[in-house]
């Protein structure tokens, strides 16, 4: 199976870096209200795609990594850096998909307020993976594509 | 009260989705849920209670232009770990002044009619 589920990072969390994330989620949330009500709902639409939470995530994930390999007696600066720019590699792909949830919802919520909701979410998965597939399916086949014949 | 509401809904959003990236493998696919929807989520509910479609199809429409930006400050993320050699936390934040410009410069294109 390609994608798989690990309960072993949930182990390497500590409670308050759970608690800035939420912290930090509904901050993101009043903040967009408040922009839309000051602003209005234009302005306030463009900070619903603010990569508020991914500062904490990604120095999340590169604190993780670099604990792990501390622990294992080697110097893990290098190794968090490329695990945190894994994720913005994954971020990327994701916010094609946000593209998707936001055409879909704009184009559903005035008639079907509630399907909206469950389309543009659906949306966003479907639209997400199979960015994420199409990138990884990609990658393979350069890496296991036929040797070529060197000419001099 | 309604701050504390939009804190409360979105901060459970946000978790939700961030707990589910935490346990799912490999990274690149996890990354998936750093651009997940959860602050829309959140947000277009209470617009569409409180002020209705219209309010919230306008929203709408505007977060394409943020998610354009979303895509760019990702890969320019990407290229200061990766090229650059920046730790995540100064990477994150200096990029977030592409998103703002990007996300505004687009709107601002497009006539500011979305």
């Amino acid at each position: 199976m390609i994608v798989k589920v690990s309960s072993s990072p949930l182990k390497d969390g500590r409670w308050y870096e759970y608690l800035i994330r939420f912290v930090l989620g509904g901050m993101a949330t009043v903040a967009t209200g408040v922009i839309s009500s000051r602003f209005g709902a234009s302005i306030g639409g463009l900070f619903l795609a603010l990569p508020a939470i991914f500062c904490a995530s990604a120095t999340l994930i590169e604190k993780h990594e670099q604990r792990r390999k501390r622990d294992a007696g080697v110097n893990g600066q290098r190794r968090g850096q490329q695990a945190a720019a894994l994720d913005a590699a994954g971020a990327s792909l994701g916010s094609i998909g946000m593209l998707g949830f936001a055409l879909i919802f704009s184009l559903l919520v005035e008639r079907y307020a509630l399907a909206a909701f469950t389309a543009a979410a659906a949306g966003w998965c479907v639209i997400s993976v199979a960015a994420w597939w199409s990138r990884r399916h990609v990658r393979l086949s350069a890496r296991s594509g036929p040797n070529r014949p060197h000419f001099r | 009260m309604e701050y504390a509401v939009r804190f409360l809904i979105g901060g459970l959003a946000v978790s939700a989705f961030a707990l589910l990236g935490d346990i799912l493998r490999p990274k690149s696919f996890a990354g998936l849920f750093g651009a997940a929807p959860s602050v829309a989520l959140a947000t277009l509910g209470i617009s569409l209670i409180q002020h209705g479609s219209s309010y919230a199809a306008t929203q709408g429409r505007a977060m394409v232009w943020g998610a354009i930006a979303l895509f760019i400050y990702s890969i320019l993320v990407c290229q200061l770990l990766t090229r650059r050699h920046w730790n995540a936390l100064p990477a994150t934040i200096a990029a977030l002044a592409a998103w703002l410009f990007v996300a505004l410069g687009l709107h601002l294109l497009a006539g500011a009619g979305t």
